[in-house]
């Protein structure tokens, strides 16, 4: 018979990959509370208009699908671009790279024009409360994308420059697992802000 | 170009801030001056400010949290002078401008940057050590967030010569701290020194829970992990958990007071008692984030002084890990009179006496622990027997507070303000104190004066008692927190007491100081040549005093609770001249935590004063320096054999 296996939890430290992605979850989990307090306030402020305009005479949904369909083909192109880093084919994950960049700026440049026309119209986040806790909320998403498109462009850089050195990879698999975790908020964002306004 | 800021900034008409900011300016130079003289700058640099170890991480931030004890100390007995004589009609010696800003900033320093600090500190310190590994999953992270801390310390005393502080209470509550009824720089103060040090005890969160679950000795199964580390874990599962809500909620009251938005105003549809609900979530797990690594330190302190393995192991995880979940649930018992409505009162209510009952699970242990045990009456004892009493006071208090009707009767009198001091001194301070005693000649090699040690005890208990319990009987009497002066000349004589009480503490905390330099100076007598002083039961205790950077020269294998012990009564030695010496991969110093912090604070202050072109200074350099280290290939060292040897050669038996 064999010996019983040693459990899990006593194999001894884990690896330096196992460490960085565990503590990098437990990052995201932390950002995610962040955006939990943020759609809280939301959920609380949604009806304090104070009398201007309110979520349904505000919202354009066909620009928001456009926003999500952008944002969730980016997730598609960057998961290819983690198979390619696996594979270490530098071009592949310039190709797909670009890709998940110019969605990433699509939807960047559409929540812009969404938030330049709310501005321009007199619906700006000092309006009303509402108008506070959606620009903060939707606001803040905005700035995870557009400081996940920085971080991807240091990456590329990073991945031309030293390679495919392990670190690169662990960062370049932190990117992914951020991103991803950007889709969900946005999920949250889209149902709760744009389809549940009413 | 220096937007807010001028002259009129500095308290030039004020003698008490002035006298104040003095100090802190003499205080500083004359430290930066002998440090300089000495020629120390290298040293200093070399060993500390760059180091990337968790001990010398852990020693500085508990140096840290023992300097703003005395700030927040003679912020306290400035509070209870005034008292002791602004009675009945008298005004005191401290305006009501003044007064405010100084309750606000005692509050805060002594949360954040005592308890916190210190608390944090003996984690880094100990819990690496405990588990059996060479230091924390991600040590410059480490650096950077201890740099952080530091960064908000500054920004906090920075406000005492340059402006004002907050005089809005130690948490902030809108409308008073919005722009207008706040319109001065010392909310900005409390908010960005707040937020930047926020940021630092989140990554300090991640990186020891990362360091607990993912990197423990082999063999160190979850239930074989010293008691202590479970603590920390909950307390930092608790820190993940609740920081991000403090700097959401902060972050929402900075746009409203900045960019006019309208979370918390009076007008557009603000909620002031969102911010009161948002503050509460993070801040009720804060007092478990705070206790809970006291509770560890008590466990080992007295498994240890009572030479017996901890009573009931298994009932003191469950315990504490029931303590970490149940401290999401309670947070409405801090605004009972809110008008949340009889049944969402009756739910808080409940929650939180039974809360109490993992507590007094804890509690028992503690003495069944001690109950027939071969008792060591040392230092650390003291505190631990001296917390049970104070502690199980406080806990009733908390409980009466927790029935809401009592709660409407003694809501925001001194009454609460003696609750929390009883669970936070008796509980927290106690245990940091304890821990500070029992992990000195760890971090050292050789221990603090026993005598003197026992005299500091003695102080803070009777002191503590002395000025506590009189709030008690003042809060039910009627007296309310915060008040400047008051009208009732009958409140007077207790408020005496109270300062008598705060001055026998003073004693203690400078005997604090007096204890450090005579065991400096006597260290050659209580040099701790063994590596386990205390007769101790956990892996800390099995590497020599002061531990090689590396923690263990033979990674230890664990096969069951209390490694070290069960290795003396095996008389297990991991023999360090049979075994192959191989090189140890250790992190490389790294001068990018102090570098961050710089800038975080040049940030923070331009921003307090919005200064905007040193703001985007500040965010370029923070952004330079962490591409900077990105682009670092080389970040480790290997620490060749020889280098073990001889540091094994120069006096110390493992």
């Amino acid at each position: 018979m064999d010996p019983p296996a040693v459990p899990l939890s006593q194999r001894g430290p884990a690896s330096t990959d196992v460490v960085v992605r565990f503590g990098f979850w437990l990052f995201l989990l932390s950002d995610i509370v962040v955006f939990s307090a943020l759609f809280a306030a939301y959920a609380v402020l949604s009806h304090q208009t104070a009398g201007g305009p309110t979520g349904p005479q505000l919202f354009e949904r066909g620009r928001t699908l456009l926003e999500t369909g952008c944002l969730l083909t980016s997730s598609f192109t960057c998961g290819v671009m983690s198979l390619a880093v696996q594979r270490r084919s530098a071009l592949q994950v310039y190709g797909w790279a670009a890709a998940t960049f110019a969605l990433g700026c699509v939807f960047v440049g559409l929540e812009v024009s969404e938030f330049a026309g709310l501005i321009a119209a007199g619906a700006g986040p000092t309006r009303s409360a509402f108008l506070s806790a959606f620009f903060t909320l939707v606001g803040t998403h905005g700035l995870h994308v557009s400081l996940g498109l920085c971080w991807l462009l240091v990456m590329m850089a990073q991945v031309a420059t030293i390679g495919f050195r392990p670190m690169v990879m662990r960062r370049l698999l932190c990117f992914s697992l951020f991103w991803h975790a950007l889709d969900i908020v946005w999920i949250g964002v889209f149902t709760i802000v744009y389809l549940g306004a009413r | 170009m220096f937007g807010k800021l001028t002259w009129i900034a500095i308290p030039f008409d004020q003698p008490i801030p002035l006298a104040a900011s003095l100090l802190v300016v003499v205080a500083i130079a004359t430290i930066a001056g002998l440090v300089t003289w000495r020629g120390w700058w290298p040293y200093l640099w070399r060993e500390w400010i760059t180091s990337v170890d968790h001990k010398r991480i852990g020693v500085m931030y508990v140096v840290l949290a023992l300097v703003m004890l005395l700030r927040g100390f003679i912020d306290a007995i400035m509070m209870r002078t005034q008292l002791a004589f602004a009675a009945a009609g008298a005004q005191g010696y401290l305006t009501p401008d003044h007064y405010d800003q100084i309750f606000s900033a005692h509050g805060t320093i002594m949360i954040f940057f005592v308890a916190m600090t210190f608390m944090v500190g003996l984690m880094n310190f100990a819990v690496p050590l405990q588990l059996g590994v060479r230091d924390v999953a991600f040590p410059v992270l480490n650096s950077v967030s201890f740099w952080l801390t530091a960064a908000g310390v500054l920004l906090v005393n920075l406000s005492l010569v340059v402006g004002e502080f907050a005089k809005t209470g130690w948490l902030a509550y809108p409308p008073l701290s919005e722009l207008a009824y706040s319109p001065g720089v010392g909310v900005d103060y409390y908010l960005w020194a707040l937020q930047i040090s926020g940021v630092g005890t989140l990554l300090s969160g991640i990186n020891l829970t990362t360091t607990i679950l993912k990197l423990r000795a082999k063999g160190m199964g979850y239930m074989r992990m010293p008691i202590f580390c479970w603590t920390a874990l909950a307390s930092n599962l608790l820190i993940i958990a609740a920081f991000p809500i403090l700097t959401a909620t902060f972050a929402m009251l900075l746009v409203d007071r900045y960019l006019g938005f309208h979370f918390f105003t009076n007008e557009l549809g603000g909620n002031a008692m969102m911010y009161i609900n948002l503050i509460w979530a993070w801040g009720h797990p804060e007092v478990y984030i705070l206790i809970l690594p006291a509770f560890g330190v008590f466990s080992e302190v007295i498994a240890t002084f009572s030479e017996k393995p901890l009573f009931g192991y298994r009932s003191m995880v469950i315990a504490t890990m029931a303590i970490c979940m149940l401290s999401f649930m309670v947070w409405l018992h801090h605004f009972f009179t809110m008008g949340a409505g009889a049944d969402v009162n009756a739910f808080f209510g409940i929650m939180t006496m039974i809360i109490a009952v993992p507590t007094g699970v804890k509690i028992f242990n503690w003495l069944f622990t001690l109950y027939g045990g071969n008792i060591r009456f040392e230092a650390p004892l003291y505190w631990a027997l001296g917390f049970i009493v104070t502690f199980v006071i406080g806990g009733m208090t908390g409980v009466l507070l927790a029935i809401p009707p009592v709660d409407f009767v003694t809501h925001n009198s001194l009454f609460l303000v003696a609750h929390f001091h009883n669970v936070i001194i008796g509980g927290v301070l106690f245990g940091a104190f304890a821990g500070y005693t029992f992990w000195f000649p760890k971090a050292f090699g050789f221990s603090l004066h026993e005598g003197l040690g026992k005299a500091i005890f003695w102080c803070w208990l009777i002191g503590f008692y002395l000025a506590f319990m009189p709030l008690y009987v003042l809060g039910l009497m009627g007296a309310t927190r915060r008040m400047q002066h008051y009208a009732e000349a009958g409140w007077q004589p207790l408020m005496i007491a109270a300062l008598v009480g705060a001055v026998v503490i003073a004693v203690g905390v400078l005997l604090t100081i007096v204890q450090l330099v005579v065991s400096v100076r006597g260290r050659d007598q209580r040099r701790d040549v063994s590596g386990d002083p205390w007769n101790g039961r956990t892996l800390e205790w099995s590497t020599p005093s002061p531990p090689p950077p590396w923690n263990f020269t033979i990674a230890p294998t664990v096969d069951g609770l209390d490694a070290n012990w069960a290795a003396k009564q095996q008389a297990l030695s991991q023999d360090r001249d049979k075994a192959e010496l191989e090189p140890i991969l250790m992190p490389k110093n790294s001068p990018i935590g102090v570098i961050v912090a710089f800038f975080a604070v040049a940030t923070g202050f331009a921003l307090v004063w919005h200064i905007w072109w040193m703001a985007i200074v500040g965010l370029i350099g923070i952004l330079t320096a962490c591409l900077a280290r990105a682009w670092q290939v080389s970040t480790d060292e290997e620490i060749p054999p020889e280098t073990i040897e001889a540091f094994h050669q120069s006096g110390y038996q493992q």
